[in-house]
């Protein structure tokens, strides 16, 4: 099976030890991985700001990048999503269809394709799972709390094969930290209110790491963690279930 | 409330200036999001009901001119005298009219979100005529001077101690008495005198019926029957896409709307109205104002299912922390910004942007609009239309043209770490939105990139 690696921008630039971590874990479960290295973004950035319309010059490379491979990884559910849902390109329309199909998210890549079992990790610490929405609402990562359906979550079943590894539970178990992309700036007051909400309901409950299927809200939260001066850190999901 | 040119951000800016008030307004309508999933989670046909709501009104907006022709024979043959009003203006005017031929100058009104979008209040005011709403959230937004700052609990932004100080300046409460149960005592008193006096009720409509003609409002106070039964006149207001085809989809939707709106199981009162009774005049008043323009767009129509239950701003994290009057518009929150585009693209060109696009209010909503995939396609339409800022258009170009480029890519980000790491003044600052409230994240010695570069190849 060979897998390309598809690194968001922002993880990329500020967060390679999650993409690391990505690479190891694929690799250790027996995954031929390969990162193309003329990759950039996903678009997402642009689309939506409303400016999807801008974002040919992304799609062109990202198809340039990721033609060829059985499955596309990522950790990041946010990128994965606005690819599934929005990649195009007028003239391989065919090409872009199939890359579309064949982008996964780290996490139900190795719950829904790999159908890992258990993992050799151990993370001795009190965890807190921060539900990222594009992750959770649009790629279905996990059960939402506004729907009459089963419960589940992927993110947490890995979690669960993690030794030593301690979940804490959420007084809101889903609520949005207000990372939002452009958002985060453009309506900073409300953005920075809903991290500090999200950051306060994890601490309340003892959380020594907050981990997520997505940097970017682990970012935001991140932000205020350190302003606030707590010793509480950020880690992405990857970093858990590859740590020994 | 005076909002003037002000947009969302601005708004929810001032809005969380009390950080106290945002966590008790967040709190408060958190609640309301908990009562409605406990309600829910007990109907184990939850979701089949959504679907079969959505699929009901898919039908509607289908044929919503044949809908319309049926809904209006059936009525008139019911004896009841049927209004087409094509915008607001001529909405205000037909009820000013029917006003005038009863020669009355005060009329009882109870919660009609259509007026509210019409301004029906502030037209009749200048035209003399005094107008007193009955539903208890409406008359103490109204006594304040406010708009209502969401379509099912109008004063959800007021604690209970400004409503005790508005009740003592209007209607002689004892000052700082803010026991809920004696200002609703005391607004009920003062609304029964309203009641018995006014000849003229008007009330708002929450499902019409085409089969029959009929039409069904929905209350918790039993207002709009007090006012209807009581009045010599009743004039009944809505909006074209509020029909359903027959009686027996009533069902379907009455056990949604307040499950989603409240987490109650129905409103207290479910009022049908068929015909006038004997000696009184029942008028219909059909509003389009935009949503017939709505209907003809594909991407936004299914946002005329909407049944305003407000479960989309309940829930919302952005609404809960900016408040209904961040939105400067009748309909407040998530539903209200993919609604309110259509009315006024320039004006409400922000309120698509008031989202975090998390999809929440699409799971909770009771008839499945899609409204997050909206808010991210109006996106798209008022930036082609040309409603993005100038700053942000040359942002996105530049962005854009970067992130076509690995070489622009990983040139503009070794610099930018460069910056965090060796000028970080030049990015911690009051110019940077970002870090008034969060720190930068620390720059890596090198990129993923680099170091695959470095280590695997």
């Amino acid at each position: 099976m060979r897998v390309g690696l598809f690194v968001p921008c922002y993880v990329d630039q500020f967060y390679p030890g999650a993409a690391i971590a990505t690479l190891e874990l694929l690799e250790k479960l027996g995954v031929e991985v390969v990162y193309p290295k003329n990759q950039t973004c996903c678009g997402q950035p642009m689309a939506n700001s409303g400016f999807e319309h801008l974002t040919g010059g992304c799609n062109r490379l990202f198809i340039d990048n990721f033609s060829g491979f059985d499955y596309i990884v990522s950790p990041s559910g946010s990128c994965v999503l606005h690819i599934r849902e929005h990649l195009h390109d007028d003239k391989r329309p065919e090409q872009a269809k199939e890359i579309s199909h064949k982008v996964w998210e780290l996490t139900s890549f190795l719950t829904d394709v790999l159908k890992v079992e258990s993992l050799p990790a151990r993370f001795p610490h009190k965890v807190g799972v921060h539900q990222s929405c594009h992750g959770q609402r649009g790629l279905h990562l996990s059960s939402m709390t506004e729907l009459v359906a089963p419960s589940f979550s992927k993110p947490g079943s890995l979690l669960n094969m993690v030794k030593d590894l301690e979940l804490i539970e959420l007084e809101r178990k889903d609520e949005c930290c207000g990372f939002g992309g452009t958002f985060c700036v453009v309506e900073e007051a409300v953005s920075s209110k809903m991290g500090k909400d999200r950051v306060a309901d994890h601490l309340k409950h003892g959380a020594e790491y907050i981990t997520g299927a997505d940097m970017s809200c682990l970012m935001h939260m991140e932000g205020i963690l350190k302003r606030q001066g707590s010793k509480v850190k950020v880690l992405h999901i990857a970093e858990i279930l590859n740590a020994e | 409330m005076e909002v003037g040119t002000k947009d969302h951000a601005e708004l929810a800016e001032i809005f969380n200036k009390d950080e106290e008030r945002v966590n008790w307004h967040d709190e408060t309508l958190w609640w309301i999001r908990a009562k409605r999933d406990k309600s829910v989670h007990q109907l184990p046909e939850w979701e089949a009901l959504r679907e079969a709501a959505s699929n009901v009104k898919f039908n509607v907006l289908s044929h919503l001119n044949t809908y319309l022709e049926q809904f209006e024979a059936a009525a008139k043959a019911n004896g009841v005298i049927v209004h087409w009003a094509a915008d607001a203006k001529e909405h205000n005017e037909i009820v000013h009219g029917l006003l005038k031929e009863n020669k009355v100058t005060q009329m009882v009104k109870s919660k009609s979100m259509l007026t509210e979008e019409c301004h029906l209040n502030e037209y009749l005011a200048t035209h003399g005529i005094e107008v007193i709403d009955s539903d208890l959230g409406e008359r103490i937004v109204q006594l304040a001077g406010e708009p209502p700052s969401h379509i099912v609990l109008p004063c959800i932004h007021k604690k209970k101690e400004e409503i005790g100080d508005l009740f003592h300046m209007y209607l002689g409460t004892p000052s700082n008495m803010a026991d809920p149960q004696f200002l609703t005592e005391t607004a009920r008193g003062s609304l029964r005198e309203t009641f018995l006096t006014r000849k003229v009720a008007l009330t708002g409509v929450n499902f019409a019926i085409a089969e029959t003609g009929e039409f069904v409002v929905c209350t918790n106070e039993g207002n709009a029957d007090m006012g209807a039964h009581l009045a010599d006149v009743h004039i009944a207001c809505m909006g074209i896409e509020k029909l359903i085809p027959k009686r027996e989809h009533l069902g379907i939707f009455l056990r949604l709307l307040t499950r989603s709106a409240t987490g109650q199981p129905i409103t207290t009162y479910s009022s049908h109205f068929g015909k006038p009774r004997e000696g009184q005049q029942m008028h219909l008043v059909l509003v389009d104002n935009g949503r017939s323009v709505q209907l003809g767009r594909k991407d936004f129509r299914n946002s005329l299912k909407c049944i305003r239950c407000g479960a989309c701003m309940n829930t919302c994290p952005v609404y809960r922390r900016s408040g209904g009057h961040s939105y400067h518009t009748a309909v407040a929150g998530p539903i209200g910004s993919i609604l309110a585009p259509n009315l006024d693209m320039k004006k409400y060109a922000d309120l698509p942007f008031a989202s975090t696009l998390c999809g929440s209010c699409s799971n909770v909503c009771p008839v499945k609009i899609d409204i997050h995939d909206q808010l991210y396609k109006w996106r798209q339409v008022l930036v082609k239309e040309g409603y993005a800022p100038t700053g942000k258009k040359i942002a996105m170009q530049v962005m854009a043209t970067t992130l076509a480029s690995p070489t622009l890519y990983h040139a503009a980000g070794k610099m930018g770490r460069a910056t965090i790491k060796y000028a970080p003044f030049a990015v911690n600052n009051k110019l940077n939105a970002w870090y008034k409230e969060r720190e930068m994240p620390a720059p890596p010695k090198e990129s993923f990139g680099e170091w695959y570069a470095k280590n695997k190849k």
